[in-house]
């Protein structure tokens, strides 16, 4: 139990452990998109097996990998992805209605959510109406409401100026700290450097792993391996 | 995801996707709009031909029996010729027969002619002249307006007296009674004892336009050897079928009929007028559902056309959606409540063209907008919208999320 294992790309194997806060990095065309692809249950590799908390999805389908990444998986994204029409408040109910959690409670859990970021104000506001800083927290928020077992952040700076990046990466930190599993993938050196563990990909093989600072306490996972 | 919340939930992505796309969404809905006018209009033009041809036939009554030697629906030359070859129906056999009967509540023979009717200087030409009994009265349930009906009496004797319909009255007699007036009928002076309530007009064929006279007079004046028909009405309508087997039996005994051969007399009734028209009506409205399809189906495909557009549009949408969980079923039902919310605005709106449109054909039938066919304009709409937009919607849930979140 508690931990993931994914072979992925080419002979690639890799364990993530619950409360890591992983950089995966590489160049475009490396492959870290497809990793990312599979870790984040959107995909599932042609062979070889993913194991999330002690499941192997390898073999869902469609319906079964929604189910998981609804309850497992938090997704960032560079451009947020957060729905146009709706305001902040709806967009992070959003994983809750498909989890089907009764309103009352949803609103509540979403309010938290926002609050937790820090945008208890602007719940009302469309995504248009707000800053690229204010619908990435948005977007955390989002993926933090489900209490998932992996935030999974595809570039979440790409999009944002540096001092806003900063604020990002602060409040992944944070996240970390209070034992989020965090992955995030990038190109950027920088970005990178706030996690503990660095994974670097190349052509599709894992270039080199290295931990940086003190290892994570084993006692809960989440790991991938492919 | 309950299904409940789930279309909940659709309901209000349809309505904020459909604000966004005011002119679009009501551009695809004209083929509905069509599509539901037509289905509209074609169920109320329906429904008044049946409800007129059912109140024009309601004089006929449900609870009587026409003996007649033609039937009311002839199909062949033949079986035309095999009627006139019959023998008359006389009035001996009528009297006979009501003898014999049980459940007939009356009896009445009927004899028709035509004849220019004269008072003073005023006169009218081809008037109905009928020959009957005062039982006529009770078959036809018709109400005298003035004066009386003749009596059995009057009946039996032959005497020289009338009832005239409303017609003959207002035309032939202004600003004074009719009642105990002479009225030349024909060669005949008949004096006027009642004036009947107005009837209105069977098959065009106006009832108020007649001089009704006792049989006997009737044969006297107008034809020596009528062929009758016999109009017999039930005790009841539950014992109209039991009447119309003793009828059948006791006038093949009376008309000497050997047993083996067919009657050589018809038996009609109001419901076969019903079965005929039933089925003609039939072919009409399936000429009409299939011209209403024919619309209906044009109108579908430009729901599933810009059903196609919106999937297209918001493909990130729907990988963003699948991204955070939602499932195929969750993304189907979402783009099928799309199309089912603008088939049914259209249906909303073709029913408020329609009802101004079947005030027009209120004019010429008894036609109007009944609930029920709100309620099957409005489920054809939602119909169509499900199965136009299942395709689409179908489309969209089958979207690989990678691919889809790839999407610009």
């Amino acid at each position: 139990m508690g931990s993931e294992t994914i072979h992925a790309l080419r002979d690639v194997s890799l364990e993530i452990e619950r409360g890591e806060y992983v950089a995966i990095m590489g160049p475009s065309g490396s492959g870290k998109s497809t990793l990312m692809n599979i870790l984040g249950c959107l995909d599932t590799a042609s062979s070889g097996e993913f194991v999330l908390n002690g499941t192997n999805v390898s073999d869902m389908d469609d319906n079964e990998l929604a189910e998981i990444r609804n309850k497992e998986i938090g997704f960032v994204f560079q451009s947020f992805n957060l729905l146009p029409r709706s305001n902040a408040l709806h967009n992070v109910e959003l994983p809750l209605i498909y989890a089907s959690i009764p309103s009352d409670e949803r609103r509540e859990q979403a309010l938290r959510a926002l609050t937790n970021v820090g945008l208890a104000e602007r719940i009302t506001h469309k995504p248009n109406e707000m800053s690229g800083g204010q619908r990435q927290r948005v977007a955390i928020a989002r993926a933090l409401v489900n209490n998932p077992s992996i935030v999974l952040a595809d570039e979440p700076t790409g999009n944002l100026d540096s001092k806003t990046g900063d604020e990002i990466l602060a409040l992944f930190e944070d996240l970390s700290r209070k034992g989020n599993t965090i992955i995030v993938v990038t190109h950027e050196e920088e970005v990178a450097q706030h996690a503990r563990r660095i994974i670097r990909i190349r052509d599709g093989l894992i270039a080199s792993d290295e931990v940086r600072g003190k290892a994570p306490s084993p006692d809960h996972s989440s790991s991938v391996s492919a | 995801m309950r299904i409940l919340t789930e279309i909940r939930e659709a309901m209000g992505i349809s309505l904020s996707a459909l604000r966004a796309n005011k002119l679009r969404s009501g551009l695809a809905t004209l083929g509905i709009v069509i599509g539901i006018v037509t289905v509209t209009l074609m169920a109320t033009a329906i429904q008044g031909l049946n409800k007129a041809f059912l109140k024009s036939i309601s004089v006929l009554g449900t609870d009587v029996i026409y003996v007649q030697r033609f039937g009311w629906f002839i199909d062949s030359h033949a079986e035309w010729m095999k009627a006139a070859q019959r023998r008359p129906i006389t009035p001996a056999q009528v009297k006979q027969l009501e003898k014999e009967l049980s459940l007939a509540r009356a009896v009445a023979p009927l004899s028709d002619s035509r004849a220019s009717v004269k008072y003073k200087n005023r006169s009218a030409s081809s008037v109905t002249v009928l020959g009957t009994t005062e039982q006529f009265a009770i078959t036809t349930g018709t109400i005298v307006a003035e004066g009386r009906y003749f009596s059995a009496a009057e009946a039996a004797a032959g005497r020289p007296v009338c009832v005239i319909g409303w017609d003959v009255a207002t035309n032939l007699f202004i600003n004074e009674t009719a009642l105990g007036k002479q009225l030349k009928v024909g060669d005949a002076s008949l004096e006027v004892v009642g004036v009947l309530e107005k009837q209105g007009a069977l098959f065009g064929q106006s009832l108020d336009n007649q001089v009704v006279v006792p049989l006997m007079e009737f044969m006297s004046s107008f034809r020596s050897f009528p062929d009758v028909e016999i109009h017999i009405k039930a005790v009841s309508v539950e014992k109209l079928e039991e009447m119309k087997e003793e009828v059948r039996g006791a006038l093949r005994r009376i008309r000497r009929v050997p047993p083996g051969v067919d009657d050589d007399f018809t038996i009609n009734q109001q419901e076969t007028l019903i079965e005929t028209f039933n089925r003609v009506g039939g072919t009409i409205a399936s000429v009409g559902i299939g011209i209403t399809a024919l619309s209906l189906f044009v109108g579908g495909i430009g729901i599933m056309n810009i059903m196609f557009v919106s999937v297209a549009e918001r493909t990130r949408e729907i990988g963003i959606r699948k991204a955070i969980g939602a499932k195929r079923r969750t993304i189907l039902i979402q783009f099928l409540t799309e199309a089912a919310v603008i088939c049914l605005f259209g249906g909303l709106l073709a029913l408020s063209i329609a009802y101004p449109l079947t005030l027009v054909v209120r004019k010429f039938l008894p036609a109007s907008m009944s609930l029920s066919i709100v309620g099957i304009a409005l489920l054809v709409s939602l119909v169509t919208g499900v199965l136009s937009g299942f395709f689409p919607a179908w489309r969209a849930a089958r979207m690989n999320p990678v691919d889809a979140l790839r999407n610009e």
